[in-house]
């Protein structure tokens, strides 16, 4: 990849990021951590791979993105208020009585959302459902999906993961985000779903394991899973919760809380300074 | 009535026959096709059935994401597999986008015979019909059926129709009968008391009818298809005129049609409700007719529930 696509990329999820604090900080509610560990991934989705329009949302004919792991909306409505889907002045609304942008995704009131999600599970499912879809009406889209490492416990997931296996479904992709907290603790201890990679192994996906924070290997993988026929790919990312937010980084607690005043400036002065340092 | 067939049958045939005319129709199951009577389907259009193996959790969900894409799917497994294993899937996956997906719910109510209790679905209609927007259907007999299902192929948004394993008597005739979803059928008129009921119940409703007439009782017979919307004007209108009620479902009483027809009236038109149906317990082992008996399911109790409405009024 080259220096000024690294550099796009990492100002847009400078700037997601900088969305994420204050969506959660207005609603004074919502999942930071797991939101921010995201932010990466879904930069480069929306600016580089994704064939979508936030002039056509509803296109029959463009990729699909299923949030799985629904409470990291904050994550969902940034990128799309910074690919032009939604206001960016929306975003003070999350989880508001007057607003549509609803505590976990609605599809039915929020443009270039795909799937409603929020109990976990279940967007694995529908996104092998639209992959599905997809191949039976012989449309080229593709599907990707972002999991949670704690979401993976949900037994539907490998139900989900035996029935693309076994239907072949190459045009779907997802993504586990692996950063080893869920909101009662770390995943080892929990209840441990590693190793992720050899289970997805044993299930007949193409799997690749990468860090969900470099760029370069979020691209390289992603045309991995579109070159390869036969069988659906997963990405495993190894990624820090809360990236990006020093206080917020590797921290359960910050699963599911909102900062307050002086937490929100600091989160957001870390912001902006990286996000000074990309052009310096 | 000479003629009997299980709904089940009825609908497999049903996809098949509507397979060819709707192309965006897709059918998937849970490793259940040859009691669901979708093989019927997948044997006309194999390439169009999917099988999801038994994980319906799953199948549900994906029902969800490929009606996201145009088609219309129809998710089929048994009532309680259905309804209850994948209740969830149903309210988050279908039922909150309001997603254009069916439930076709075979083997439901106690006439699932011998399998017993763990597959006898006496609560579908009570889960179903609390989650908004969704449409809950109960054919009476297989020309109803069929009409049932087309259309819940033509009407956008999710439906969930439930089916039986036993044949029962067909009651309409396939070249003249009008379906509407929401619509009651008066089978037959009646002054004294009315008997609503559906799916299965309904020819033995019709067969209570008789017994009161032979007792100098003129019962109104109400084949209630859709439990929700229900049709509150026609329930209320006969509540009004015979000021009785009698409701006969294959389900438990709590929830289901006896409910639907009580939280109608008691707003509007209040008269006395007697409902039949299994008596909030669950299922067990044997055949239909002793199953019938034994939970009351019959036209001699229908008839007896009639004449003590009676004596309530006023």
């Amino acid at each position: 990849m080259n220096t000024m696509k690294k550099k796009a990329l990492m100002r847009l999820a400078a700037n997601v990021r900088m969305d994420i604090l204050t969506e959660v900080y207005s609603a004074n509610s919502g999942h930071p951590g797991g939101s921010l560990s995201i932010a990466d991934v879904l930069a480069y989705l929306y600016k580089y791979e994704l064939r979508v329009d936030p002039k056509n949302p509803d296109d029959p004919d463009r990729d699909r993105f299923v949030l799985s792991k629904g409470h990291t909306a904050p994550a969902l409505y940034a990128i799309l208020a910074e690919s032009g889907f939604i206001p960016k002045e929306d975003l003070t609304g999350f989880r508001n009585i007057d607003s549509y942008l609803q505590g976990h995704p609605d599809m039915k009131h929020t443009p270039g959302c795909d799937m409603t999600s929020g109990s976990l599970g279940l967007g694995l499912s529908a996104a092998a459902g639209m992959a599905l879809g997809a191949k039976h009406q012989g449309k080229d889209f593709r599907v990707y999906a972002i999991c949670g490492d704690g979401e993976i416990a949900e037994g539907q997931i490998w139900e989900a993961a035996m029935f693309s296996a076994h239907y072949k479904l190459d045009n779907l992709c997802a993504f586990i985000d692996w950063n080893g907290l869920q909101i009662d603790g770390r995943i080892v201890d929990v209840m441990n779903s590693t190793p992720i990679d050899e289970k997805f192994k044993a299930f007949g996906w193409n799997v690749q394991l990468i860090d969900g924070h470099d760029f370069d290997q979020i691209e390289k993988a992603v045309k991995c899973a579109k070159e390869t026929k036969g069988k659906p790919s997963v990405i495993i990312m190894k990624t820090i919760k809360g990236k990006g937010v020093s206080y917020m980084e590797d921290k359960v607690s910050w699963h599911g809380a909102a900062p307050n005043a002086e937490q929100y400036e600091q989160g957001m002065a870390e912001l902006r300074a990286a996000l000074a340092a990309i052009d310096e | 009535m000479s003629d009997k067939k299980a709904t089940r049958e009825a609908y497999g045939e049903a996809l098949a026959e509507f397979g060819a005319k709707y192309d965006k129709l897709v059918v998937l199951d849970a490793d259940l096709a040859g009691a669901t009577k979708t093989a019927t389907f997948k044997k006309a259009f194999p390439d169009r059935h999917f099988d999801c193996g038994i994980a319906e959790g799953n199948m549900v969900s994906v029902a969800a994401g490929l009606s996201t894409t145009g088609l219309i799917p129809f998710a089929s497994s048994f009532a309680m597999f259905l309804a209850g294993r994948a209740f969830e899937q149903i309210r988050n996956s279908i039922g909150y986008p309001h997603l254009n997906v069916k439930l076709g719910a075979t083997h439901g109510g106690i006439t699932v015979g011998e399998d017993g209790a763990t597959h006898q679905c006496l609560e579908d209609f009570s889960v179903m019909r609390t989650i908004p927007g969704m449409t809950v259907i109960c054919p009476a007999d297989a020309t109803e059926t069929r009409a049932a299902v087309e259309a819940a192929i033509n009407y956008v948004g999710p439906v969930y129709l439930r089916f039986g394993r036993a044949a029962t008597p067909v009651l309409f005739d396939r070249e003249t009968y009008k379906f509407e979803i929401g619509k009651g059928v008066v089978m037959a008129d009646g002054k004294d008391v009315t008997i609503a009921a559906n799916g299965f119940m309904v020819a033995i409703a019709l067969e209570a009818k008789e017994l009161l007439k032979a007792d100098g009782i003129d019962a109104a017979v109400l084949n209630i298809h859709t439990i929700k919307p229900l049709d509150s004007e026609l329930v209320c209108s006969y509540a009004a005129k015979t000021g009785a009620i009698v409701t006969a479902e294959e389900h438990n009483v709590i929830g289901g049609l006896g409910s639907a027809v009580c939280e109608a009236v008691c707003g509007k038109t209040p008269v006395p409700v007697l409902r039949v149906g299994v008596q909030d317990e669950f299922g067990r082992s044997g055949k239909v007719q002793p199953l019938l008996e034994y939970y009351g399911l019959t036209a001699a109790n229908i008839a007896e529930k009639c004449k003590a409405a009676i004596a309530l009024k006023k």
